[in-house]
C-alpha cells in the first residue's frame, strides 16, 4: 500500500516542508546547546562546599563564600509565595467554576485573572514596592529611623510572588473542576448535600492532582523569577533578619535568592565571579527542571480518570 | 480478467434474472419467490433493464482485503465500477462498506494501522501507481456529515481547483468552473446571489449539495458517496437522490447506504456486504426481488439489520 | 472566649466563630468566595491607580513630549537623579523615545521571528515529524519554556555577547559609529534572538493545540479532494487556527514586553535608539528597553524624582499589557464570521 510521497509536490511546498523540518530541528539544537553548556559549566564550577557556605561580602568573590543563603532564600520565597497563593487561587477557581453569578462579574474576574497573568513581573514588583512602602504595611518590613518604610522583605516579595503563581493555580484548578462530570455533582445534591459541602467533600479532593499541578507550576515560575527579587528583596547577600521571633524576623528581613545571586555575580551586577554564577545557575536549573518533572508526574497519574467505568 | 472472478460471482453477474421485471407503470405483484414487489414503491424513472449492456468499466476491485491492525474489515472482494450506473453498497453497520469505499480513493491510507492486499485499478492502471493527489481528483468523495470548509461558498467549490500547482488561478478564471459545478449539483439557482457568503450558513441539505458540487468541480471520473443523506431531512434526501440519478451518465457513482429503500430507488447495481465479505452482487431488481443467497434474502426482507 | 477589655466585644467574636465553624450554607459560601474573586478586580484597580499616582509627576512635567525624542536619555535620567541635590526642586525633564523605540524593536522583532518559527515548528510537530522526533520535541519545548530568564541572560552575557563583540563586529564597523556609541556586542540582535527563544515555546504550545483541534471532517475532506498534505495543513488547519495564532502572538508580546532581567543583561545598557538607516550596523547597536531600564536603575526607586520617572515607565508597561489583552480579543472577532472557531 503506497503512502503519499513528497516528490510530486510543487517546489514551493517542498521548500515549506524543508522550513518546517528546519524549525523543529532548530528547537532541538537550541535546547540541547543550553542544557549541555549549563551542564558542562555547572560540573566545572559547582563544588559541594558552595551549597553549604554563606556568601562572604569580600571583594574577591572568586575565592570566598558559597550560596547557602541564596539557596535558602529561594526555598523560603517559593514556599511563602505558594502558600499565600493557594487559598485565594483555589477559592477563585471554585467560584468561577461552580458559582459564577452574576455572569458579567464572572467574565470580569476571568479577565482579571488573565490580566494578572499577563502583567510583567517587573510591574508587579513596582506595585509591591509602592504598597509595602506605605506605613500601613510597616510591620512587614524594615523601618528606618526617620519613619521611611523600607518596603523590601521576604513578605513583600512573597506577596508579589503569590500573584505570579495565582493565575497558574486558578487555571489548573478550574480545569480539574471542569473535568469532573456533572452527574457527580448531581448525585451529591440528590443525597441532600449542600453545594458548599459538595465542593468541600467531593469536588476539591477529586481536583487535588489539578491543584497540585498548578502549585508545582507556580513554584517553578516563582523559583525562576528575578525581577521581583531584585526590586523587593533588598540586596543583602546574606539573610538579614529584622525584629524578633524566629520565623517572622526572617520573613521581615531581606536576603537574596539564587536568581538574584546569579544576576549579581554576572557582569551585569557588581559581580566579577562568573564561576559562582554558573554554579548557582546550574543548581537553579536543576531545581526548576525537577519541579517541572514533578508536574509531569502528577498530570500523568491524573490522566486515568476514574469516572469512565 | 474474467478468470479472476470466482465462479459463483460470475453466475450472479452474468445470469439471466429468474424474475420477470414488470414493465414501467404496471401494477406490482408478487415476483414469484415470496417477496411482494409492492412493498417497495415503484419509482417513475428509467430503470436499468436486464438487457442493457454494462457501461464502460472505470474501476475494478480485485480480491481486495483490508485489515485494521490484524482485524479484518474487508475480505476478498471483487467488484467492477462502471460508468453510467450507480453502484449501491448495502449491508448492516460495520461490515466493511465504508472501508471498501475509502479504499477506492486511497483514503484508507490515512489510518496508520490499515493494511491492504489485492488490487484496485482505474482505467486499467493500478491505483498505487497513480500519484495519490491526482487519483483523488479523479475519484472524488462526499462524506456522511456535510463538511463544508469555513470559507465562502465560492471558495469551497473552487478549493480543489486552486490548490493544484504553484500558480493559483484567479477568481475570474475559476468562475466558469465553479458555476458549472454548482449547476450540476443543482445548487446554483439557490446560491447564485450569495456566492461570497459563508458556506456554514447554508442548511444541512444545501451544505451536502455544496459538498457534492465541491467534489464535482475537478471533473472526477468516479464519485463516491458515503451515506450522503443519513444526516438530512426527507426533502433534502429526495433532492440529492434525483441529483445522483442525473449525474449517473457523466460519472460512475458508488453509494454506500444503510437505507434499503434508498438503495432500491437510486442504485442500478447492488453489492451486499456482510462481515467484510461481498455476499452477493447483481442488478438492483435481482438483489431485491430474487436474491440468490440466503443471507441476502434475510437482510433484504428485514430479518436483521 | 476571653473577657479582656482590649478585645472587640465578645459578642462579635462569638458570632464570628460561629459563622466559621457551622457547616457553611450555600449563600455564605457564595458570598465569601465571590468576595475573594472580586479581590482580583480590586487588586488590578489598585495597581493601576497606585502606579499612575506615583508616576503622575513625570508625565505632568513633560506632557506628551514625554514620548518624544530629544537629547541623551541616559543623561536626562542622571540629571533627574542628581536634581535631589540641587535646591531648585526636582527635575523631571525626559524624552523617553529611545527607550520606547528599543522596546518596540526588541518586542516586535522577537514576536515576528518567534511566530514564524513557532508556526513552522507546530506544523512540523502536528503533521510531518516522525514519531520518535515528535516524542523528543515535547520535553524539548517544555524545557525551553521552563528555563528561568536569568539563565538565558547569563549565557547571553557570558557567551553570546563576547562572541558577537569579538567575532561578528569588525573593527571597521566599530570605528564607523565610535563617535556616537560603542559597539560591544551587547546589542539589538542578541536581545531579539534570545528573546525569540524565550517566547517561542508559549506560541508553539498554543498553536499545536489549535492545529490538533481542527475537526477531522475538514482535513479529511480536503485530502479527499486531492490536495497534498502540506496544502491541507496550511489552507485548512492553519487557517482554522487563526484565532489561536493571534492569541499566541498577543500572549508572546505581553511576555516580551515585560522581560526585564534578560534584556538588561544583553541588550547593552545604553539608552540608545538604533538607527535603521545604519544598515547592518543597526543590528549591532545597543539599546535598552523600558523594563530593562527599570531594573538597571532599581536602587533609585525610593528617591522621588527618578523613582517617579521609573514608575512612569512601569505605568507605560502596565497600560500596554492591558491594551494587548483588548487588542487580542478584538482581533479574534472578525475571524468568527466564517466559523473559524472561538
Amino acid at each position: 500500500m503506497g503512502r503519499e510521497s513528497t516528490s510530486s509536490w510543487p517546489l514551493i511546498d517542498r521548500i515549506g516542508l524543508g522550513l518546517a523540518w528546519a524549525a523543529g530541528l532548530l528547537l532541538c539544537l537550541v535546547a540541547s546547546a543550553i542544557v549541555i553548556y549549563m551542564l558542562v559549566r555547572g560540573v566545572q564550577f559547582l563544588r559541594p562546599g558552595l551549597l553549604f557556605s554563606h556568601p562572604q561580602p569580600e571583594l574577591d568573590q572568586t575565592k570566598s563564600g558559597g550560596f547557602l543563603d541564596p539557596l535558602l532564600g529561594t526555598f523560603i520565597l517559593t514556599v511563602l509565595g505558594t502558600t499565600l497563593a493557594i487559598l485565594p487561587g483555589v477559592s477563585i477557581a471554585v467560584w468561577l467554576s461552580e458559582y459564577a453569578r452574576p455572569f458579567w462579574l464572572a467574565r470580569a474576574v476571568e479577565s482579571g485573572v488573565e490580566v494578572v497573568a499577563g502583567t510583567p513581573s517587573i510591574v508587579l514588583a513596582i506595585f509591591g514596592l509602592i504598597i509595602f512602602s506605605q506605613h500601613l504595611f510597616a510591620p512587614f518590613s524594615f523601618t528606618a529611623e526617620g519613619g521611611a518604610v523600607f518596603g523590601r522583605s521576604f513578605f513583600a516579595a512573597g506577596a508579589m510572588m503569590a500573584l505570579i503563581a495565582l493565575p497558574l493555580i486558578v487555571g489548573a484548578t478550574r480545569e480539574a473542576l471542569q473535568a469532573i462530570p456533572r452527574h457527580v455533582r448531581e448525585a451529591s445534591y440528590a443525597l441532600g448535600k449542600t453545594k458548599a459541602a459538595t465542593i468541600r467533600r467531593v469536588l476539591l479532593p477529586t481536583a487535588r492532582p489539578g491543584i497540585a499541578t498548578g502549585t508545582a507550576l507556580g513554584m517553578g515560575r516563582i523559583a525562576g523569577d528575578t525581577a521581583i527579587v531584585v526590586i523587593l528583596l533588598g540586596a543583602s547577600l546574606q539573610l538579614s533578619s529584622q525584629g524578633s521571633g524566629p520565623i517572622l524576623s526572617t520573613l521581615r528581613g531581606t536576603g537574596s535568592t539564587l536568581t538574584s545571586y546569579v544576576y549579581n555575580n554576572s557582569p551585569a551586577g557588581e559581580g566579577n565571579a562568573p564561576e559562582k554564577a554558573y554554579a548557582a545557575a546550574f543548581v537553579l536549573l536543576l531545581i526548576v527542571i525537577t519541579l517541572n518533572f514533578a508536574v509531569d508526574l502528577i498530570s500523568r497519574r491524573r490522566s486515568a480518570p476514574a469516572w469512565n467505568t | 480478467m474474467e478468470h479472476l472472478i470466482p465462479p459463483i460471482r460470475r453466475i450472479v453477474v452474468d445470469a439471466e434474472p429468474t424474475v420477470v421485471v414488470p414493465p414501467e407503470g404496471a401494477p406490482a405483484h408478487d415476483g414469484g419467490n415470496g417477496i411482494a414487489l409492492d412493498r417497495l414503491p415503484a419509482a417513475p424513472r428509467r430503470r436499468f433493464r436486464r438487457d442493457d449492456a454494462p457501461g464502460r468499466e472505470r474501476m475494478r476491485i480485485e480480491d481486495l482485503s483490508i485489515k485494521y491492525g490484524g482485524r479484518p474489515a474487508v475480505t476478498n472482494v471483487t467488484l467492477p465500477v462502471r460508468q453510467g450506473e450507480v453502484l449501491g453498497l448495502i449491508g448492516p453497520s460495520g461490515c466493511g462498506k465504508t472501508t471498501l469505499l475509502r479504499s477506492l480513493n486511497r483514503l484508507v491510507e490515512l489510518t496508520p494501522t490499515a493494511t491492504r492486499t489485492g488490487r484496485i485499478t482505474i482505467d486499467g492502471e493500478d491505483i498505487d501507481a497513480v500519484e495519490v493527489t491526482r487519483l483523488r481528483r479523479r475519484v472524488s468523495m462526499v462524506f456522511q456529515q456535510p463538511n463544508p470548509f469555513p470559507m465562502s461558498i465560492f471558495d469551497n467549490v473552487a478549493y480543489a481547483l486552486r490548490e493544484q500547482g504553484s500558480r493559483k488561478p484567479n477568481r475570474h478564471d475559476l468562475e466558469p468552473a465553479v458555476i458549472d459545478a454548482l449547476e450540476r449539483a443543482g445548487l446554483h439557482a439557490e446560491v447564485q446571489a450569495t456566492l461570497s457568503h459563508p458556506a456554514l450558513r447554508l442548511s444541512g441539505g444545501q451544505q451536502q449539495r455544496l459538498c457534492i458540487a465541491r467534489a464535482l468541480a475537478a471533473r472526477p471520473e468516479v464519485l463516491l458517496l458515503d451515506e450522503p443523506c443519513s444526516a438530512l431531512d426527507p426533502r433534502s434526501t429526495e433532492k440529492i437522490e434525483q441529483l445522483i440519478m442525473r449525474l449517473r451518465d457523466e460519472v460512475a457513482v458508488v453509494i454506500v447506504t444503510h437505507n434499503l429503500q434508498q438503495a432500491h430507488r437510486v442504485a442500478d447495481r447492488v453489492g451486499f456486504m456482510y462481515l467484510g465479505e461481498l455476499v452477493e452482487y447483481g442488478s438492483v431488481d435481482q438483489i431485491f426481488a430474487a436474491p440468490q443467497e440466503q443471507r441476502t434474502r434475510d437482510y433484504v426482507s428485514g430479518a436483521f439489520g | 472566649m476571653t473577657t479582656k477589655v482590649a478585645q472587640p466585644s465578645p459578642g462579635l467574636l462569638d458570632s464570628l466563630w460561629e459563622t466559621v465553624s457551622k457547616p457553611w450554607t450555600d449563600k455564605r459560601a457564595e458570598l465569601v468566595l465571590g468576595a475573594l474573586a472580586c479581590s482580583v478586580l480590586v487588586l488590578i484597580a489598585g495597581m493601576v491607580i497606585f502606579v499612575f499616582v506615583k508616576a503622575w509627576p513625570s508625565f505632568s512635567h513633560n506632557g506628551l513630549s514625554w514620548f518624544g525624542s530629544g537629547g541623551n536619555v541616559d543623561q536626562q535620567l542622571d540629571d533627574i537623579f542628581n536634581s535631589t541635590k540641587t535646591g531648585h526642586g526636582y527635575d523631571y525633564h525626559l524624552r523617553a523615545w529611545p527607550l520606547l523605540w528599543g522596546t518596540i524593536l526588541t518586542t516586535m522583532g522577537a514576536v515576528v521571528l518567534g511566530l514564524a518559527v513557532a508556526l513552522f515548528a507546530a506544523v512540523f510537530i502536528v503533521e510531518f515529524a516522525p514519531d520518535w522526533l515528535r516524542r523528543v520535541l515535547d520535553p524539548v519545548v517544555r524545557l525551553l519554556a521552563a528555563v528561568p530568564s536569568v539563565i538565558y541572560g547569563l549565557i547571553g552575557i557570558l557567551v553570546i555577547v563576547p562572541f558577537v563583540g569579538n567575532h561578528l563586529i569588525s573593527a571597521g564597523r566599530k570605528e564607523s559609529v565610535a563617535y556616537v556609541v560603542q559597539l560591544t556586542g551587547a546589542s539589538l540582535i542578541v536581545a531579539v534572538l534570545i528573546l525569540t527563544v524565550m517566547i517561542t515555546p508559549i506560541m508553539l504550545a498554543i498553536i499545536v493545540d489549535a492545529l490538533r483541534s481542527v475537526p477531522r471532517g475538514w482535513t479529511e475532506g480536503a485530502a479527499a479532494l486531492g490536495v497534498n498534505r502540506w496544502r491541507v495543513m496550511w489552507t485548512i488547519s492553519v487557517r482554522a487556527a487563526r484565532p489561536a495564532i493571534v492569541a499566541a502572538a498577543v500572549l508572546a508580546t505581553a511576555r516580551a514586553l515585560g522581560e526585564a532581567i534578560m534584556l538588561s543583561m544583553v541588550s547593552g545598557s545604553i539608552g540608545f535608539a538604533p538607527n535603521p538607516l545604519d544598515g547592518i550596523t543597526f543590528f549591532f547597536e545597543p539599546t535598552r528597553p523600558l523594563a530593562a531600564t527599570i531594573v538597571d536603575r532599581a536602587d533609585a526607586l525610593s528617591a522621588p524624582p527618578l523613582g517617579q520617572t521609573l514608575y512612569a515607565f512601569a505605568a507605560v508597561l502596565l497600560v500596554s499589557a492591558m491594551f494587548l489583552s483588548l487588542a487580542g480579543w478584538l482581533a479574534k472577532q472578525p475571524l468568527k464570521k466564517y466559523g473559524a472557531g472561538a
